[in-house]
């Protein structure tokens, strides 16, 4: 009896398999189109830029061939290279804590203002929206020792002149500056965005219960409910300021005596002057590895000390 | 403890007058609740007790002090709000106790890492933490200290928020609809668990609720406020059986009661529908009223069943609710089409028999003039004066 209800059931059964058959196919027909993209656009560069990085091929050769490791040891002797790396790590130290530090206070000010506040919040954003290039030229001018309105103020003061972008110890911090200014306006953005999402009661309840300065409402409200908005501007910011290039290939080329030379500009310079694909490729891997551990440390120990929702 | 006194307390947002002339004496230890309909200033006052939202106008007065300059974390108030505003990034215990840590130490001494170097913080912590623990007891949320809000149901949240006020015992208790965000079967019992925290901890407890169920159960006396004013301030009871106006009659006791419109005859009687009812009142014959009856004071029936001075309307049935332990039968007169008339019966049998009357004692009947405003109305004997019946 068992036998002839197997039997019976059996096109359903048959029936079944078909249609899940026909659901699988249906799943991978859908997700064709992304895994074509994602595999063309990242992937397959990644894929390339890796074999490269183990060869000696240089733009416009015909051959080439398999080096192993030895651009990275190469790499690793570099004193131009090396520098680079110190160099941007400085500049993200500048840059990370100033562009962050700021964005959060522009953004608590900017928060309490009622009637002003759309004017603050394109003022500081209108830096974001401009192109860099554009306006490294205005800062060529504003930073110029002889022209420049800095220099005149300075002059005036009594402080006298600096030539911002020539002077060894002045260069790296002047590019960094300039970046805090183009920063601080998106940062702001987003920890604005942090703040108009705690609720209202939450300070109303801390007032009730002895918050009574702002400085205590910041450390029992404000600091901890941005946790979230904090760690992504970090991780997002730092990326930004390892990828210094455009400031440094407009304004200082590295100089002066290779105090501006950085990770990306060193990168450039192999690649797209020297014609040193293969070394540059490496360099490039090295960068990213650089970029990946550092934003992975910050997740780990911020993700850990971060309160969501 | 502490009385609480409001002296003509106003408040205005810019040409929006939300608060008119508010005068409320609040008895040492009472449970006073403000009740009324969204919109109605309810809200804007306790904010005001609590010093949150600062009045256009009078004074309040905790212990015959006023306390209209003070910050709100000296007023000794505590709230407990709607959301339950717990701080979503601290556990448990830590919500209940930063009253406590805000008290006692010192903004150093509270600085992430630095706060490690304080002695004092040592010997201050384990106090606070004795005292979290103690209010934690009485609310039996003591296996929950550790953790943090959002992994809380929503009536332990309100517990929690329950102990952040208990915790610094404060002289008055706000309350900002405590209870709205908890499912029907939670408040039930929750207002049960309130009432019995009021009468353990003595406190004064200012509570403002839109639901009238709430005011009527817990409070010692009601303030029912409608555009800005106090309608009327007594206990649940008198608010219930003798409402001083239209609207506090209808936003009191539920189902709504019942309105219908009348006049005065002229006899000086109250009629209803065109019948004359058994009522008198210093109204001048003319006049305009609504005489209002509670649900529960009307019955289903032929009117020989009933005593010659109950009124009688005509009506047809036309829904039937079965609430379990009772019915609700909703009618229509015929004078008052999309007027139902709401009529509560304990028992099933009123219904099959299909009554075509609705009758109610005049007794129980309240009047009201054209204003809105309660007219004492009083029963006239069938037979004596009854020159037009």
């Amino acid at each position: 009896m068992t036998a002839g209800l197997a039997q019976a059931l059996q096109p359903a059964v048959r029936a079944n398999r078909r249609q899940r058959l026909v659901e699988r196919w249906m799943a991978f027909a859908f997700v064709f189109p992304a895994v074509l993209l994602l595999t063309v656009i990242t992937l397959a560069p990644l894929v390339v830029l890796l074999v490269l990085s183990f060869t000696d091929y240089e733009l416009g050769n015909t051959t080439t061939e398999i080096v192993g490791l030895s651009n990275f040891s190469k790499a690793m002797a570099d004193t131009v290279f090396r520098r680079s790396i110190w160099n941007t790590a400085v500049y993200v130290a500048i840059v990370l804590p100033g562009a962050v530090g700021f964005g959060l206070l522009v953004a608590i000010l900017v928060h309490g203002r009622k009637k002003t506040r759309s004017f603050y919040e394109i003022a500081y954003f209108l830096p974001v929206a401009s192109t860099l290039i554009a306006m490294a030229t205005v800062w060529q001018f504003l930073l110029h020792p002889q022209l420049g309105p800095i220099n005149a103020f300075l002059n005036l003061i009594g402080i006298g002149k600096l030539t911002f972008l020539s002077d060894p110890a002045l260069a790296l911090p002047s590019l960094a500056v300039l970046a805090m200014w183009q920063l601080i306006g998106f940062n702001m953005v987003l920890f604005l965005a942090g703040l108009s999402s705690i609720p209202k009661d939450l300070y109303e309840a801390a007032e009730i219960d002895g918050c009574a300065s702002g400085l205590d409402r910041f450390m029992t409200i404000t600091w901890p409910m941005l946790g979230p908005t904090t760690m992504f501007v970090i991780v997002t910011t730092s990326i930004t300021a390892f990828k210094v290039f455009d400031t440094v290939a407009l304004l200082t080329r590295g100089g002066p005596m290779g105090t501006t030379e950085v990770l990306l500009y060193a990168i450039y310079l192999e690649a797209f002057q020297y014609f040193r694909t293969g070394y540059a490729a490496a360099l490039t891997l090295i960068f990213l590895v650089f970029i990946l551990a550092f934003s992975l440390i910050q997740t780990l120990i911020l993700d850990r000390r971060v309160h969501y929702g | 403890m502490a009385s609480v006194e409001l002296t003509s307390v106003s408040k205005s947002f810019g040409p929006l007058t939300v608060l008119h002339d508010i005068n409320l004496d609040i008895a040492d230890g009472e449970f006073i609740t403000l009740v009324g309909p969204s919109g109605c200033g309810k809200s804007t006052l306790i904010r005001i007790i609590a010093g949150l939202e600062p009045q256009t106008g009078g004074s309040v007065r905790i212990n015959g002090a006023a306390i209209d300059h003070l910050r709100p974390h000296e007023r000794r108030v505590a709230m407990v709000f709607q959301s339950y505003a717990l701080y979503p990034h601290m556990s448990v215990a830590a919500n209940i106790g930063l009253p406590l840590t805000m008290q006692r130490l010192s903004l150093w001494e509270r600085v992430p890492l630095l706060r490690l170097l304080s002695r004092r913080r040592r010997a201050v912590m384990p106090q606070i933490a004795a005292e979290v623990n103690a209010v934690a007891a009485q609310l039996q949320i003591e296996p929950l200290l550790a953790r943090r809000p959002a992994q809380l149901s929503g009536g332990q949240r309100q517990r929690v928020a329950l102990g952040r006020a208990m915790v610094r015992h404060p002289d008055v208790f706000l309350m900002d609809e405590p209870l709205s965000n908890l499912d029907a079967k939670l408040r039930v019992h929750m207002r049960t668990e309130l009432a019995e925290l009021h009468e353990r901890l003595k406190a004064t407890f200012i509570y403002v609720t839109h639901d009238q169920v709430e005011a009527m159960t817990m409070s010692d006396r009601v303030a029912m406020m409608d555009g800005g004013r106090i309608q009327q301030l007594g206990t649940p009871t008198e608010l219930y059986a003798r409402p001083a106006n239209l609207t506090v009659a209808q936003f009191i006791g539920s189902p709504s009661i019942n309105l219908i419109p009348g006049q005065i005859n002229q006899t000086g009687r109250v009629e209803a529908l065109g019948q004359p009812l058994h009522l008198s009142t210093g109204l001048q014959p003319g006049a305009t009223v609504t005489i209002g009856v509670r649900p529960e004071a009307t019955f289903p029936g032929e009117p020989t069943r009933f005593g010659p001075h109950h009124a009688s309307i005509p009506v047809t049935l036309r829904r039937s609710e079965n609430l379990g332990s009772e019915f609700l039968l909703h009618f229509e007169a015929a004078g008052l089409p999309g007027a139902p008339l709401a009529c509560r019966v304990t028992t099933q049998h009123a219904i099959k028999t299909g009554p075509d009357h609705l009758n109610f004692d005049p007794a129980t009947c309240h009047v009201f003039d054209a204003a809105g405003k309660r007219v004492e109305a009083s029963v006239v004997a069938p037979g004596t004066g009854g020159r037009a019946s």
